[in-house]
């Protein structure tokens, strides 16, 4: 079965399709991170101008690189939240009109869901009950998953989320934007002499990082004159305090609830200290989907509503965005 | 009314704070939340959600710049952090957070002078030694005026703290 999947629901225009939910024969991915660094991150107006501009496009050259056409289509997903409500109805309305046109099933993914998914996209299947660590931009949930479609939040982020926690930081000591990658190149091979607070919040999964912000922020105004060197080295203690958290916290949750493996998902899983230190710390099985897979890209929402498709009744035209959609 | 100025030592006591505001916020409402980093305005802001009955700790919106949630009424948490030139700001259609069944609260507001409504609560933090944290309430317009009252008043009479106010 192929599906024609769309993902819009940030700043990234993705269209896929990828065959029984596994074997990607496409996936197309057309960044705004261009043209959002000048303002440090996404602006809401100019990503949905932008998902207009590009969404026809991606979808041609979607379909050109798999080589199929629409007949070879049997149905078609699409981001309908969380996300930007401006760019989640390029998306879905788009996702509409084809299905109409074509007469084909309609499935309205789980933006959340479908980042655990890129983990479906290997040869190596995933083994359930698992637990999922999301974590990205706008999200660091803690979910376990028991089966297709059976998710339960175990926590969330109380503030920042992870990945907003490495750009303001990056901001902070005057790094570029994205955060993320810009403190992972300046923290390359630096062993730091400096150390920032970790929040445990014990005795339960959530996650907090605004102290860590506000932490740095104290330590880079009370550094008189930040040379090079102190900037790699607050950057390295900034990521060491994050990831540290993020992998003892979901690693202690993991055993408490005895799953079989432990999977990453969201742009931070691409994290290569996150990535490292969860392969030298964990006792069960880690998967991380490759960094292209770990951002927004359709590919996971069309193996997502692979599953959909397989246990329950696909979403007619009445589809809507839901920009608030919760998740587990 | 004049401002008056309120001490927190802790974030839970900043939340505690925001949950008596978000007890007494009426649809329209509009507070504009201004201090550096790590002032503790989305503290404040988890306070007014759970006070209008919201279940889930409001993030930042820092990355996502808006985001909704339901309770009593809806609150819209708008965060300008990232938004350097007033024109991004007049391009998010802030008219649309304006409505009769939301309250809406705006982190980094100064960055918004200007083009945001007059009427409104400012509120300042401001980051003392430690954990203290200095939240000014400057009103503007009469229902400002009498919610500052009612937010003082409230304090006053909470049984479970001693507010610390000037």
């Amino acid at each position: 079965m192929n599906i024609l999947g769309i993902e819009t629901s940030c700043d990234e225009t993705s269209v896929a399709i990828v065959r029984d939910g596994k074997d990607i024969l496409s996936n197309v991915i057309a960044s705004q991170v261009e043209v959002h660094a000048r303002y440090g991150g996404i602006v809401p107006e100019v990503a949905s101008r932008q998902h207009l501009l590009t969404m026809v496009p991606v979808a041609e050259k979607a379909l050109a690189d798999a080589g199929t056409g629409l007949e070879q289509i049997d149905a078609v997903a699409v981001t309908m939240g969380p996300g930007l409500a401006g760019s989640l109805i390029v998306g879905v309305s788009f996702a509409k009109s084809v299905a109409m046109a074509v007469g084909l099933p309609l499935v309205g993914v789980n933006h959340l869901e479908g980042h655990i998914y890129a983990n479906w996209l290997s040869s190596v299947q995933p083994e359930l009950p698992c637990l999922c660590l999301i974590v990205s931009g706008g999200h660091s949930d803690m979910i376990l998953m028991e089966g297709h479609g059976r998710f339960r939040k175990l926590g969330g982020t109380r503030d920042d989320a992870a990945g907003e926690a490495f750009d303001k930081g990056a901001r902070i000591l005057g790094l570029p934007y994205p955060g993320g990658p810009a403190i992972q190149n300046a923290t390359r091979g630096v062993t730091t002499s400096l150390s920032l607070p970790r929040a445990w919040l014990k005795d339960n999964d959530d996650f907090s990082f605004s102290g860590v912000k506000t932490a740095l922020l104290h330590m880079a105004e009370e550094k008189a004159a930040p040379d090079e060197q102190w900037v790699k080295e607050a950057a390295a203690a900034f990521q060491d305090a994050i990831v540290e958290v993020l992998v003892i916290k979901t690693i202690r949750a993991a055993r408490r609830l005895s799953v079989r493996q432990v999977l990453l998902a969201g742009g931070v899983a691409s994290n290569s200290a996150l990535r490292d230190r969860f392969a030298a710390d964990s006792p069960l099985p880690v998967l991380i989907p490759p960094p292209v897979l770990c951002t927004d890209n359709a590919a996971m929402i069309a193996s997502c509503a692979f599953y959909h498709l397989g246990s329950g009744n696909p979403d007619n035209s009445n589809l809507d965005v839901m920009p608030g959609l919760a998740f587990g | 009314m004049a401002h008056s100025t309120v001490t927190t030592h802790s974030p839970e006591q900043t939340r505690r704070l925001g949950r008596f505001i978000g007890g007494l916020a009426q649809g329209n409402d509009l507070y504009l939340l201004k201090g550096n980093l790590g002032t503790g305005k989305t503290h404040l802001v988890q306070g007014i959600a759970f006070g209008l009955g919201i279940r889930e700790y409001a993030c930042s919106p820092s990355f996502m710049i808006a985001r909704e949630y339901r309770g009593r009424l809806a609150l819209y948490h708008l965060d300008l952090y990232r938004l350097d030139h007033i024109e991004e700001i007049t391009d998010l259609g802030l008219d649309e957070y304006f409505r009769a069944d939301a309250v809406c609260a705006i982190e980094w507001a100064e960055k918004g002078s200007g083009v945001l409504p007059q009427d409104n609560l400012t509120i300042e933090l401001e980051h003392l030694p430690g954990d203290v944290r200095e939240i000014t309430f400057l009103p503007h317009g009469i229902r400002y005026d009498n919610l500052a009252k009612a937010i003082l008043n409230a304090l006053a009479q909470d049984r479970e703290m001693t507010w610390k106010l000037a």
